[in-house]
């Protein structure tokens, strides 16, 4: 069995367009929820998003790869190249053969499929643009990362709703670990805010109109976010061979299903995927320190997740720290886990708690250290990061300073 | 102002896809020539159905098999305008 280290990391989501806006974003608890901005915004009862802001195609994508870029592609593309530069890798030969990448999203081409069903329904074209297709296929990003990078070893895009990245993240580190790959380029993305993308979540009837407050007992439901998360997942044999930086070493991963309900959580779920994620990694409950939650500001996420953290921490349920990012960045969908392992990474590597930001009032449910309104300084030596999505598929991540 | 002949609109169109100029491009220039590969032909005929509001007979999979001739610029201007004229007819 290999060791596995992240010597590289990459974003774009509504805090900022890298890792070191994002980092600021959340040390200063901004909020990047604002007022969205797209066509037939008005028709919407839900009119607020983590929207990525002043991202300039121009310079960056030529003509040829806009016609081929989804934005949830173009997101992929840019955090890949932050993360692979941060790593310092160029792969050719055999590197570039096992190398692969594997990304996590749920919607894939969600702004293509809304714009060419505008086209046709809407607008009665009866023609659309011959890449359709590619541009809005769920692994489109992937493969042109692989393009880009040339990453020829295992590559392939996971669904699984809003643990899409983890699953993915879990799978590239089961594949550097077991020795199937030396590299892998993983996390994920997600663009789905247009009309079609919110109009589709308005329905569930779980969105706030107003702000993403998780824990917090005057929460009224999830807002939606966008973006990418890139990683470079590493054999570290091989990454301490070549001097590389090092932010931190990937020791485990728990994944379980709910087997339940089709969108209301489970305890039982969400506890087993934390129980399996400590013993994978061989840990004991009380070397995590920080749990970056699902905590999507919904009255039945929130309350479930406490009470599984609750469940399998005991005692030390009150003495880890648990904060939800998704207050300030919204919720990626399948972007979200690959966005919000960065909090861990900051907690391990920077010793500052990303906090739960729009937190007014206390929930007797929800009555975890939930870091609210400010980050904290602390240092962490192991943190987890939850993902519970709907369809009750769970995957949790575990991470280890270094 | 005229408008700009068939000619000129497709050799403008076959020009954008090959990323010249209009003038690079002649009647006797193959796809090949210009560099256009199987994806940039789908996308250049989609841009002439578009220009021309005509629908262009063409299967990738049988690029010889239609009707519609592609073996240079001289060939697809004619076959786009005997697809307007049966259009107009």
């Amino acid at each position: 069995m290999n060791r596995v280290v992240i010597t590289g990391a990459g974003t774009i989501n509504a805090l900022g367009h890298s890792v070191d806006e994002t980092f600021d974003a959340m040390k200063n608890a901004r909020c990047g929820i604002g007022a969205l901005d797209f066509q037939d915004v008005d028709r919407l009862a839900i009119k607020i998003g983590g929207q990525v802001r002043g991202f300039e195609t121009e310079g960056r994508f030529n003509r040829q790869q806009m016609s081929l870029y989804d934005r949830f592609t173009q997101f992929t593309l840019a955090a890949a190249k932050e993360a692979v530069a941060q790593s310092g890798l160029s792969f050719h030969g055999d590197l570039a053969a096992q190398s692969g990448v594997i990304l996590g999203t749920a919607g894939g081409g969600v702004n293509t499929w809304d714009a060419n069903y505008r086209l046709v329904y809407e607008e009665g074209k009866n023609r659309v643009h011959p890449f359709v297709v590619p541009k809005l296929m769920n692994n489109a990003a992937a493969s042109h990362v692989s393009m880009e990078h040339n990453l020829k070893g295992p590559s392939f895009t996971v669904a699984t709703a809003c643990a899409s990245s983890n699953h993915a993240m879990a799978q590239a580190f089961a594949m550097v670990r077991s020795g199937l790959a030396t590299t892998i380029l993983t996390g994920g993305s997600e663009s789905m805010l247009c009309f079609g993308g919110v109009k589709a979540w308005e329905g569930l009837r779980v969105m706030s109109k107003d702000a993403c407050r998780p824990f917090s007992a005057n929460r009224n439901g999830m807002v939606q976010g966008e973006g990418a998360g890139v990683f470079v997942f590493e054999n570290m044999d091989h990454a301490k061979a070549r001097g590389a930086d090092i932010l931190a070493e990937v020791i485990g991963f728990g994944m379980s299903s709910d087997a339940a309900d089709i969108v209301m959580p489970s305890k039982a779920g969400a506890a087993r995927a934390m129980q399996m994620a400590l013993k994978d990694a061989g840990i004991a409950t009380s070397d995590v320190g920080y749990i970056n939650a699902h905590g999507t500001g919904t009255a039945a996420n929130d309350k479930t997740e406490c009470a599984a953290v609750a469940d399998v921490f005991g005692a030390h349920a009150d003495d880890l720290m648990i904060s939800s990012t998704k207050s300030m960045h919204g919720h990626l969908i399948g972007g979200t886990g690959a966005v919000e392992l960065l909090a861990c990474i900051m907690a391990l590597r920077e010793g500052v708690i990303a906090p739960t930001i729009g937190y007014e009032e206390p929930d007797p449910e929800c009555a975890l250290d939930v870091v609210p309104n400010e980050a904290r300084d602390a240092k962490v030596d192991v943190a987890l990061s939850n993902a519970f999505a709907f369809g009750g598929m769970n995957a949790v991540i575990a991470l280890r300073r270094v | 102002m005229s408008e700009p002949s068939i000619e000129t609109r497709v050799i403008a169109i076959i020009a954008e896809q090959a990323v010249l100029e209009p003038s690079d491009v002649t009647l006797d220039s193959t796809l090949e020539d210009l560099g256009i590969d199987s994806l940039g032909l789908v996308e250049s005929i989609f841009a002439i159905e578009e220009e021309f509001d005509i629908s262009v007979p063409f299967n990738a999979n049988e690029p010889t098999a239609s009707d519609f001739d592609i073996s240079n610029v001289r060939s697809i201007v004619a076959g786009i305008e005997s697809l307007i004229q049966s259009a107009d007819g």
